[in-house]
């Protein structure tokens, strides 16, 4: 079972995605990214069906690339981009083969100077949160997230908090999930926290 | 023994053909269609559910067409480059089909594709991505790289998803500007980049052994061991994989082949040599 985890702060968004492919009783690789960059202020990651995951995701990376190509460079908002992805599944699930993909999408509107975080089920259920995990992860942290989460958090705080979330993972996950790669997007793009 | 003889001759009891008949039989009810042209088409309504229930052993245990599964495959990189392995058995249900299947296919000079899982599909695939692979060569005037040879290959087994297709695969192969590239290619359309993958149903088998000797830096003679030995140690405890072994070393030349060892005879000649397999007497 794949770890997403998201945690907005005050002027970044931190997305935390486990870096174990499994399949069946197998880990395949211990580095694997489950993240795709959509533009320079928005990320998703995305966890499902094997297969699904990653031909969704560069599928939507695809499509909102050439938006801003046509465009004439606008950039998708963080609101934007998360509704065109909705809509995607949205439609997705109601044809023959729907795509089973949950996601998380990390964004900064650059207008307004706000983080965002977005949570999205193949369903196409989408909601704005200040923090928020997909699968077994959601059990374990969402607890302790609405516990130690405060508003006005910075970065450091954020990673600090992120940092107990995979602790009780590591602690009480039964399968080893090989760790975790942290995201931050902010007002200067995407990066690799570790 | 007639009942058995009646199992696999067309009788009435053959569920598969009765199913066809009876369909058959409904369609043909109204003498006039037979005067007229018809094109042919499977006469079934569902082709994809007729294969599942047909075909598929773990929906349904006592289903007639068995399809051939079972195998242990590896493959890793290393400082000189890569290690293909593979067993030679060819299992369909409890029954072995054959211990001299070539699981290796060599798709051209410089790329290789293992097989594991369905033994038609990934023949079929791999030769039909080798064409694709001279194609991309005529059309370009450059050699296919391996991430682009494994991405026509998963978009392909993708766009047949949850139809039947049953494949694991491994890309391997050397390009200028990728150096040795392994991509493990699946047919729920994973596709994955790494230094290490064992596939079929003995992979865990081969990891074990595998992942215990397993360094960047080992010798070519070190490696080529080192992938026979994973295999050995697979099909001496997978009951589905076993026959012979294929070695395989690929780099900037493209790839060497590096013989056929029967199980066999190598399971007594490593257990002297290496006094393991205690579990076993001599």
């Amino acid at each position: 079972m794949d770890i997403i985890l998201g945690i907005r702060v005050s002027d970044a968004t931190l997305i935390a995605t486990s870096k174990a492919a499994t399949r069946s009783i197998s880990i395949l690789k211990d580095d694997d990214d489950k993240t795709r960059e959509l533009n320079k202020h928005n990320l998703i990651a995305f966890t499902g069906e094997s297969g699904d995951t990653t031909q969704f995701a560069e599928y939507v990376q695809a499509n909102i690339q050439l938006y801003s190509m046509r465009e004439n460079d606008i950039e998708l908002s963080p609101k934007a981009t998360a509704s065109f992805i909705r809509n995607q599944l949205a439609t997705s699930i109601r044809s023959r083969k729907p795509y089973q993909v949950n996601c998380l999408i990390g964004g900064y509107d650059t207008k307004t100077g706000k983080p965002s975080l977005n949570w999205i089920d193949y369903l196409g259920t989408q909601v704005e949160l200040p923090y928020g995990a997909h699968g077994y992860a959601a059990f374990y942290t969402t607890s302790l997230l609405d516990k130690h989460y405060r508003e006005k958090m910075s970065i450091d705080d954020g990673l600090k908090l992120m940092d107990m979330c995979i602790d009780e993972l590591n602690k009480r996950m039964p399968i080893d999930f090989k760790g975790v790669y942290i995201k931050v997007v902010d007002k200067d793009g995407i990066r690799l926290i570790k | 023994m007639n009942s058995i003889g009646k199992q696999f001759s067309n009788s009435n009891h053959n569920n598969a053909l009765s199913e066809i008949q009876q369909i058959q039989n409904l369609r043909s009810s109204s003498h006039q269609l037979e005067l007229s042209p018809s094109i042919s088409i499977p006469p079934i309504s569902q082709p994809t559910d007729f294969l599942r229930a047909h075909t598929d052993d773990s929906k349904n245990p006592d289903c007639k067409i068995k399809i051939a599964h079972g195998t242990t495959t590896l493959a890793f990189r290393f400082k000189e480059g890569i290690i293909v392995a593979v067993d030679s058995r060819a299992t369909a249900g409890n029954w072995i089909a054959s211990q001299t299947v070539n699981k290796v296919i060599r798709i051209n000079p410089m790329l290789l594709g293992t097989m594991a899982g369905g033994a038609a599909d990934c023949q079929f695939w791999e030769t039909w991505l080798g064409t694709q692979c001279r194609l991309h060569e005529l059309r370009e005037k450059e050699r296919i790289s391996v991430a682009a040879a494994s991405k026509i290959l998963s978009n392909l087994v993708y766009q047949y998803k949850g139809m039947g297709l049953s494949m694991g695969t491994m890309i391997c192969g050397h390009t200028k500007k990728e150096g040795p590239t392994i991509y493990y290619v699946d047919s729920d359309g994973t596709r994955l980049k790494g230094d290490l993958f064992c596939v079929g149903s003995g992979q865990t088998f081969a990891y074990g052994v595998l992942d215990s000797e397993y360094h960047w830096d080992l010798s070519v003679e070190e490696a080529l061991y080192l992938g026979k030995r994973s295999i050995l140690a697979a099909t001496h405890r997978d009951a589905y994989s076993g026959g012979s072994i294929n070695l395989y070393h690929v780099n900037e030349q493209g790839w060497t082949y590096h013989g056929n060892y029967n199980v066999g005879d190598l399971f007594w000649e490593v257990k002297e040599k290496e006094q393991s397999f205690v579990n076993v007497e001599a």
